[in-house]
């Protein structure tokens, strides 16, 4: 049995979670990693993705985050997403609004930077959103 | 002096006024515990973004790496000031404290020949700054439409102030909002949100100890990710205890309101007591002296 470690996810909302956790699967910007107990520590961004969350207690749950950016340290590991929800109560038309939303962001780009930014968002939420809704 | 009529009339319209104060009373402690949770609730975020804020900016040093919304653009000729009131009036000095304060800032400013410009969240501040200052108006965010306050309602409105800052439209930003200190006491406080400054070491986190962070990506480019979250961070912030402010003063102006009113109600009932015993008197007077006519 793995060893616990606290983990707390924060929305600016709220307090989503704050327990004690085996592992956390965290969208990373550059890719995903799994955090466990006395993992060296870490700053990263996190894009819009799926966060696993095994409690100690052996379940596992998922939650939907719109990037934000997590804080890792050996005894414990801070997620500050910028909106997060369960996976079971993420709303089909907030998600479609966003895409929309990150659509419009792209036809509005005024250079390439800010095209290719905005373009890398829009393909991170179609990927969440085929990984989340069942088509 | 008012007939007995009119008396009557006044007792009962002091008191529908006195049960729509009440009403509007309980309506307030309602609302208030609900804004006094939500600005508990966002509590946590932001503080832990300052303790990561504090981390990173010690990991870059302070170096040049910094980006221009935190140091800023070396000038301070222009200044944008964040107003953040009420929408709705009814909640005793809670509007006009936090305008003074704004028109304060604003008169000392452009006496020292700055250039200032405003941007009003709520209608109320708005309705007072537009009295003197309506040219330095540059817009008007309206949340009326708003039942609860998301941080989307915060992000728009620092989206806006960063895409003014990085148009050159300003050198230093303002935030005007009332703390919420208590139920009855709500004070107007100003806090600048650009250049955010440096957080001091005091607040650095310290559950990582000295370790030596791993940044994915660079740290530079975190704090330029992070920088302005933390400013949105900081309106929801002063919006929510904003609300809260509100509804605490409201709740007391009522109170005093219902109180004022029940005061009203007990002169006016004496009066008219009076009134009508007067009256009896008179005209058990005019029978006895009839009757002692005859």
């Amino acid at each position: 049995m793995p060893e616990a470690f606290k983990f707390e996810l924060v929305s600016p909302e709220r307090l989503l979670v704050s327990e004690q956790v085996e592992s956390v699967v965290i969208p990373g910007a550059e890719g995903e990693m799994t955090v466990m107990a006395h993992h060296a520590p870490v700053m990263t961004t996190i894009k819009p993705g799926v966060v696993t969350v095994k409690t100690a207690q052996g379940k596992e749950e998922r939650y939907v985050v719109f990037g934000g950016f997590a804080d890792i340290v050996p005894a414990g590991c801070t997620l500050l997403a910028e909106s997060a929800v369960a996976v079971g109560d993420i709303d089909r038309a907030d998600l479609a609004r966003r895409i929309q939303e990150a659509r419009e962001d792209v036809a509005d780009a005024k250079d390439d930077q800010t095209r290719s930014k905005a373009e890398q968002f829009l393909s991170q939420l179609t990927t969440l959103e085929g990984a989340v809704l069942p088509a | 002096m008012p007939s007995l009529k009119d008396l009557r009339n006044r007792i009962a319209s002091v008191k529908a006024t006195q049960k729509i104060t009440k009403a509007m009373q309980m309506v307030a402690a309602a609302k208030l515990r609900r804004a006094q949770e939500a600005a508990e609730a966002a509590r946590p975020y932001s503080e832990r973004m300052g303790a990561v804020l504090a981390n990173i900016t010690q990991a870059i040093g302070g170096g040049g790496e910094a980006p221009a919304l935190m140091t800023g653009t070396g000038k301070d000729d222009v200044h944008l000031l964040v107003v953040c009131t009420a929408e709705r009036g009814l909640c005793g000095g809670f509007n006009s404290q936090i305008a003074r304060l704004a028109r304060d800032h604003i008169r000392k400013l452009l006496a020292d020949g700055k250039q200032v410009k405003i941007i009003c969240v709520g209608k109320k501040g708005f309705d007072i700054l537009r009295r003197d200052y309506a040219a330095l108006i540059l817009e008007r965010v309206d949340l009326r439409e708003v039942k609860t306050l998301g941080f989307v309602n915060a992000d728009a409105i620092a989206k806006k102030v960063i895409q003014l800052f990085n148009e050159g439209g300003f050198d230093i930003c303002t935030l005007f909002y009332s703390q919420f200190k208590s139920v009855i006491s709500q004070v107007p406080t100003t806090q600048q949100i650009i250049p955010a400054g440096m957080p001091s070491a005091a607040a650095e986190a310290t559950d990582g100890g000295n370790a030596v962070y791993e940044y994915e990506p660079e740290p530079g480019e975190i704090l330029s990710d992070l920088i302005p979250r933390n400013i949105s961070v900081q309106v929801f912030r002063a919006l929510l205890e904003n609300a809260a402010g509100e509804m605490g003063a409201k709740m007391s102006a009522m109170d005093n309101a219902t109180r004022n009113a029940g005061d009203m109600i007990n002169k006016l009932s004496i009066t008219y007591n009076r009134q009508r015993q007067a009256q009896i008197t008179k005209e058990l007077i005019e029978i006895i002296s009839g009757a002692e006519a005859l």
